[in-house]
């Protein structure tokens, strides 16, 4: 339930300050896909990512959770080798993109936040094209098959709907047969039904043992697909963990909902006065003593708690703390 | 793949979507031949001057527009799908593969060379048939063929170059006619530039490498003198294009 570190002062010298960590030259560990320590980059005197460590493993997918211009995609494109770092060191497949980006590029697969392809090739031309890249590419049908374009496999680009573009991008970005795959923000600006099927698409990667980096800033995607989440804000990550344990989500005191029975006047240690609706909420130290007091209660009164919940933070009330205040910060 | 496979899988990805594209293929194609025909309708029935020698203005018609066919095919086609594909996010995607960049651009610059051939052929054809112009052969053909290969590769360079200070692709139309229409005129392309024309139109035609490139063009079918000069001026503009091109190009769009 890893709360990141951020308290920490951040020198100049931060990364020489680590002395264990990686310095992006040697081989990382086996396990580790990214290494990422007090990564730093300002565009003209705005920064954009302020210290930044981060460590993902290999076969994971990955979630970058934040709001616009909290640093994602800077982040993600200097991983990428598309932009260069102010400080700190990044080691990604044992390689740093800023000096061997060359040796990278066979092993990574990427799709762009905003990308085309031309318009007037086809569906399985474009991924043909691309797979001709690479040195050791997936065979062009299965690719399509995968993002489940079969249907237009000899389609124009033209022709495509928003979503199966965006689903061509994932082809294109697997054409290569990468080890590590990038989305940044797969999904935005798609309708429901294209979301749900571009997390379908995500979810199969997984199996075939792709390490998985997506951004995005919606949070029921990072629910719905990551093994774990960080958290950005203001260039930063804030917290990090599973999606299940983000902020303490797991650990957190529960509370107790209910509306209180018609005629019925609770004693004091469950709730004093109801709001308009007649609910009363509690805050229990131990939720399973004060659980089984008020069921008790109510069942000798006769009573019913037909609205009784036990309320936990969501993943959006952890997201909405953690990255408050920071919606303005400019990318 | 090796690089040569790779180059040439390349330029028939390039060529297939040129083709597809119904805009670039029309223009690229129709406009030469409809202004070959209106010239010569309008203008070809006098003679011209050119280099001591008089020569039927139909048949210097056909090779000014045998030059532009290959301006039109280098320099505008690929200044203005170069900017699409940055725009659109095309080129950075690609910069994010394997694929080395000078691969990326030989293979457009080949393409513009294959379809500048193919319209220099077209050109030529109709001329022979329609107007009766001579077509080059024998050693004319040769250095004809010298100054049609070195002006493709140059003015593709050079479209590469002005790529650079195109913002985006609504504005790369414009600013490629704005700087390659006026040279035209200026080039005795259109209108045939005579002994009376004033200096200061002869001396941007000298600086500037279409007139160069043209009269290169016109000594194969024309009989006028070939001057080595002419290809050396037009390559070094390509040259000084490539350095610019390399140095300036952008593979994300400029916003």
């Amino acid at each position: 339930m890893g709360i990141a570190d951020h308290g920490e002062p951040d020198g100049p010298n931060l990364s020489a300050s680590r002395a264990p960590s990686e310095d992006g030259d040697g081989p990382a560990p086996g396990d580790v896909a990214i290494a990422v320590r007090g990564l730093r980059k300002s565009y003209g005197g705005v920064t954009a990512v302020d210290g930044l460590d981060l460590e993902i493993r290999r076969g994971e997918i990955f979630a970058l959770l934040g709001p616009n211009g909290a640093g994602k995609t800077t982040t993600v494109e200097i991983l990428e080798g598309f932009r260069t770092r102010d400080a700190g060191s990044v080691s990604v497949l044992g390689c740093d993109p800023g000096s061997q980006r060359r040796r990278l590029k066979g092993r990574m697969g990427i799709v762009l936040q905003s990308t085309g392809v031309d318009p007037y090739l086809t569906v399985a031309e474009t991924v043909a094209m691309y797979a001709s890249y690479y040195p050791h590419p997936r065979p062009i049908d299965e690719v399509i098959d995968l993002v489940g374009l079969g249907a237009k496999h000899d389609a124009r680009v033209l022709k495509l709907s928003g979503g199966q573009q965006r689903r061509l991008d994932v082809a294109i970005a697997l054409a290569g047969d990468p080890e590590l795959l990038f989305l940044d923000e797969p999904t935005t600006g798609f309708d429901p039904s294209a979301r749900h099927e571009a997390w379908e698409v995500v979810r199969s990667l997984a199996t075939l043992g792709k390490t998985v980096v997506l951004t995005t800033h919606y949070m029921d995607e990072a629910q719905n697909l990551a093994d774990r989440v960080a958290v950005v804000a203001a260039g930063r990550i804030v917290a990090e963990g599973s999606p299940s344990s983000l902020g303490g989500r797991d650990t957190a005191i529960a509370r107790i909902r209910y509306q209180v029975p018609v005629g019925l006047h609770p004693p004091a240690q469950f709730g004093g006065e109801p709001d308009p609706d007649g609910f009363v909420e509690l805050h229990p130290a131990d939720l399973t003593a004060t659980l089984h007091e008020l069921t008790g209660w109510a069942l000798g009164h006769g009573a019913v708690l037909d609205s009784l919940q036990i309320i936990r933070p969501s993943l959006e009330d952890v997201y909405l703390d953690l990255t408050d205040g920071s919606e303005t910060r400019p990318q | 793949m090796s690089a040569a496979t790779l180059t040439a899988s390349q330029i028939r990805y390039v060529n297939k979507a040129f083709w597809r594209n119904p805009s670039s293929a029309f223009f690229t194609f129709a406009f030469p031949l409809m202004f070959l025909v209106i010239f010569t309708s309008l203008l070809g029935h006098g003679k011209v001057h050119l280099a001591g020698r008089v020569v039927h203005q139909s048949t210097y018609y056909v090779a000014a527009m045998a030059a532009f066919a290959v301006i039109t095919a280098c320099y505008n086609n690929i200044a203005i799908g170069v900017t699409f594909q940055r725009d659109a996010g095309i080129l950075k995607r690609i910069n994010g593969t394997p694929l080395p960049a000078a691969i990326y651009f030989i293979a457009r610059v080949v393409h513009a060379l294959l379809v500048a051939v193919l319209l220099v052929v077209i050109t030529v054809t109709f001329g022979a048939l329609v107007y009766h112009a001579d077509v080059p052969s024998g050693a004319a053909l040769l250095r004809f063929a010298a100054m049609l290969v070195v002006g493709a590769a140059s003015f593709s360079a050079l479209g590469f170059a002005i790529t650079a200070a195109i913002p985006n692709a609504e504005a790369s139309a414009a600013i490629v006619n704005a700087s390659i229409l006026p040279l035209l005129f200026l080039s005795g392309i259109f209108i045939p530039l005579g002994d009376n024309s004033p200096s200061w139109i002869l001396w941007i035609a000298r600086v500037f490498p279409v007139r160069h490139f043209a009269s290169g063009m016109q000594a194969g079918f024309l009989g006028t003198r070939f001057d080595w000069t002419d290809v050396l001026i037009v390559a070094a503009w390509g040259l000084a294009g490539l350095v610019v091109a390399i140095r300036r190009f952008k593979w994300e769009p400029r916003t």
